[in-house]
C-alpha cells in the first residue's frame, strides 16, 4: 500500500484519483502508524512551506516520513513535498525543512517574471530515471509555485525547467523521488509518471 | 519555456452547461463532465467552470460537478461564482478544484482576499476583474464603506475632470456587468495582487459576447501593472483574437467560451494557429 499523507495542505483528492486511474492502490492517511507500515510514501501539497512543516509536525508524521526514506522505501514528493526535503526555505523569513538533501528553497527573483510560475512548462531530463520512463525529454507538466529548490549536490538533479533561468524541477537519489510540478494535474504525461512510481514501488 | 495557456470556460447553472451572451439569454447545452472530457482530449490547458446558479439552495450542486469532473479529468480546474465565505473555498478545493475565482465578495470586502490567500495559498485565489470603459452617463452603485480606509480607498475612481485628457479609464462591475462600481480597474488589480491574489481573470464587459476580440488596451495595461499571471477574457470570435490577447495584450492565458463551445474551432486548432504565429503553446 502506498500512503498519501494528508496534512491539510490542499488537493489530495486528485493525487489519489490519479493513482487509482492508472491502477495503483493508495490510501490517504494522517496517521503515523499507517505511514510506518506503508510500502511507499507520497507527500503532495501546495501552499506555504511553513504551514507544510507545521502540518507534518502536528500529525507527528515527520519521524515516520524520515524513517520511510531512510529504510529505503520509495518516496514521491510533489511540489511542497519536494521543497520540504531540503535544509531550509527563505519563505516568510527562514524555515527549517527535513534536511534530507542539503540546499535551500528560494523565491524567483527576476523582476520581469510573473509570479507564481503558473502553467505548463517543459521538463528537461538530466538523469536516466525510472520515474520518467516513457516520458520524452522536454515534455510539458503543470506548475504552480513561487519558490524553487537549489540543491548543493548537483548529482541529485533529475530534471530542470526554464523560467527566466534554469531551475531544478525534479530530484532523485536512490529511493527518493520528488518533483516541483503536479503530475496529478498534467493529463496523460502526469498519469504516466504516477504509473511509473507505482512500478518502482511494486517492481512490475 | 512556459507555454501560453488556452482555457475554455463553461458556464454552469444548476449543474448543467449553458452559455450566455453578455451573461444573459442562457441556453441549456450539456453535461459538464462530458464537456470537460471533450476539452481534455483536445489538449485544453485548464478549465474554468463559471457557476451562474441563481438560487442559493442549488449552489451545492457545483460541488458534485467539480468532484465528478476531477475524478475523471486530470487538469487544473477553476470555479468562479457565488463564493461568499472561506468555507465555500474549502469545500470547492476538497471537491477537487484547484483555484477559485472571486469577484463580488472581493468588492464587498477586499480583505477577504487576504484572508483567503493566507489560509489556502495565493496560488488558488483568482480575482475576477470585470471591467468596463467608463462613460459620462454611467450610473454607479453607492460608494463602498471601505472607501474610507486610506489603504483600500486608493482604488477609488477619481471624479471625472474634463481638463484631463489621459488614456482610457476602466471601472469595475459586479453581478455579470449589471452593477458598476466606483473602482478603478487597474488600481483594483494591483490592490488585489497586494492582498494576495495569485492570478487575475480579466473580462472586458464591453466585449463579452460580442466576438469583436479582447479589449487589448485593457488587457495590456493590467498585464503590465501586475506581477501575477493575467487571463484575458471577453470577446473572442476568431483565432487571431487569441493571438492578439496573448501577444499584444501580453496576457499569460486566453479564456474563451463560445468559439470552443459551439465547435467553431477546437482547442487543438487554436493552438496550431498560435504556434504557426510563433506563440509558445503546448501541443
Amino acid at each position: 500500500m502506498i500512503a498519501i499523507i494528508d496534512y491539510g495542505m490542499g488537493n489530495l483528492r486528485s493525487v489519489e484519483k490519479g493513482f487509482r486511474k492508472v491502477g495503483v492502490d493508495v490510501c490517504v492517511t494522517d496517521r503515523p502508524g499507517v505511514v510506518e507500515k506503508a510500502d511507499a510514501v507520497v507527500l503532495p501539497g501546495v501552499g506555504a512551506f511553513r504551514d507544510c512543516m507545521e502540518g507534518l509536525k502536528r500529525l507527528d508524521v515527520v519521524d515516520a516520513v524520515i524513517r520511510a526514506v531512510k529504510d529505503g522505501r520509495p518516496y514521491l514528493g510533489i511540489c511542497l513535498g519536494l521543497q520540504v526535503l531540503f535544509t531550509e526555505s527563505e519563505e516568510f523569513g527562514r524555515c527549517r525543512g527535513l534536511d534530507i538533501f542539503r540546499g535551500r528553497v528560494v523565491r524567483f527573483g527576476n523582476s520581469d517574471l510573473k509570479i507564481p510560475h503558473m502553467g505548463w512548462n517543459q521538463v528537461n531530463l538530466k538523469q536516466d530515471n525510472p520515474l520518467f520512463a516513457g516520458i520524452g525529454d522536454g515534455s510539458y507538466f503543470y506548475f504552480v509555485h513561487s519558490y524553487y529548490v537549489v540543491p548543493e549536490d548537483g548529482s541529485i538533479v533529475a530534471a530542470t525547467t526554464d523560467y527566466g533561468a534554469e531551475f531544478t524541477s525534479a530530484v532523485c537519489r536512490d529511493n527518493i523521488f520528488a518533483v516541483q510540478f503536479h503530475p496529478e494535474k498534467s493529463q496523460k504525461t502526469g498519469l504516466k509518471l504516477l504509473e511509473n512510481f507505482g512500478k518502482i514501488v511494486y517492481g512490475r | 519555456m512556459l507555454a501560453k495557456r488556452i482555457i475554455p470556460c463553461l458556464d454552469v447553472r444548476d449543474g448543467r452547461v449553458v452559455k450566455g451572451v453578455n451573461f444573459r439569454n442562457l441556453t441549456d447545452a450539456g453535461d459538464p463532465v462530458e464537456n470537460a472530457r471533450f476539452y481534455d482530449e483536445q489538449g485544453a490547458d485548464e478549465l474554468v467552470f463559471l457557476d451562474v446558479t441563481a438560487s442559493h439552495e442549488k449552489r451545492r450542486i457545483i460541488l458534485d460537478v467539480v468532484a465528478r469532473t476531477a475524478d475523471d479529468v486530470f487538469m487544473p480546474l477553476t470555479v468562479g461564482g457565488g463564493i461568499r465565505a472561506l468555507e465555500d473555498i474549502r469545500d470547492l478545493l476538497n471537491a477537487g478544484c484547484d483555484k477559485v475565482s472571486i469577484n463580488t465578495t472581493a468588492v464587498r470586502d477586499p480583505y477577504f482576499i487576504k484572508q483567503a490567500s493566507e489560509r489556502f495559498g495565493s496560488q488558488c485565489i483568482v480575482v475576477a476583474v470585470d471591467a468596463k470603459r467608463i462613460r459620462e452617463d454611467m450610473v454607479y452603485e453607492p460608494e463602498e464603506p471601505w472607501f474610507s480606509d486610506p489603504y483600500l480607498g486608493e482604488v477609488r475612481l477619481p471624479p471625472p475632470s474634463p481638463s484631463e485628457s489621459g488614456g482610457p479609464v476602466w471601472a469595475i462591475s459586479t453581478h455579470g456587468g449589471r452593477k458598476m462600481r466606483r473602482i478603478d480597474a487597474v488600481k483594483w488589480a494591483e490592490k488585489m495582487q497586494e492582498l494576495g491574489a495569485g492570478e487575475i481573470l480579466l473580462t472586458s464587459m464591453d466585449r463579452d459576447g460580442t466576438k469583436d476580440g479582447y479589449d487589448i488596451g485593457l488587457t495590456r495595461t493590467i498585464s503590465e501593472a501586475v506581477r501575477v499571471p493575467v487571463v484575458a477574457s471577453g470577446g473572442v470570435g476568431t483565432l487571431e483574437h487569441l493571438r492578439e490577447g496573448l501577444v499584444e495584450g501580453k496576457a499569460d492565458a486566453a479564456l474563451a467560451a463560445s468559439i470552443f463551445h459551439y465547435r467553431e474551432y477546437s482547442v487543438h486548432e487554436a493552438k496550431e494557429y498560435l504556434r504557426s504565429k510563433g506563440v509558445p503553446v503546448r501541443i
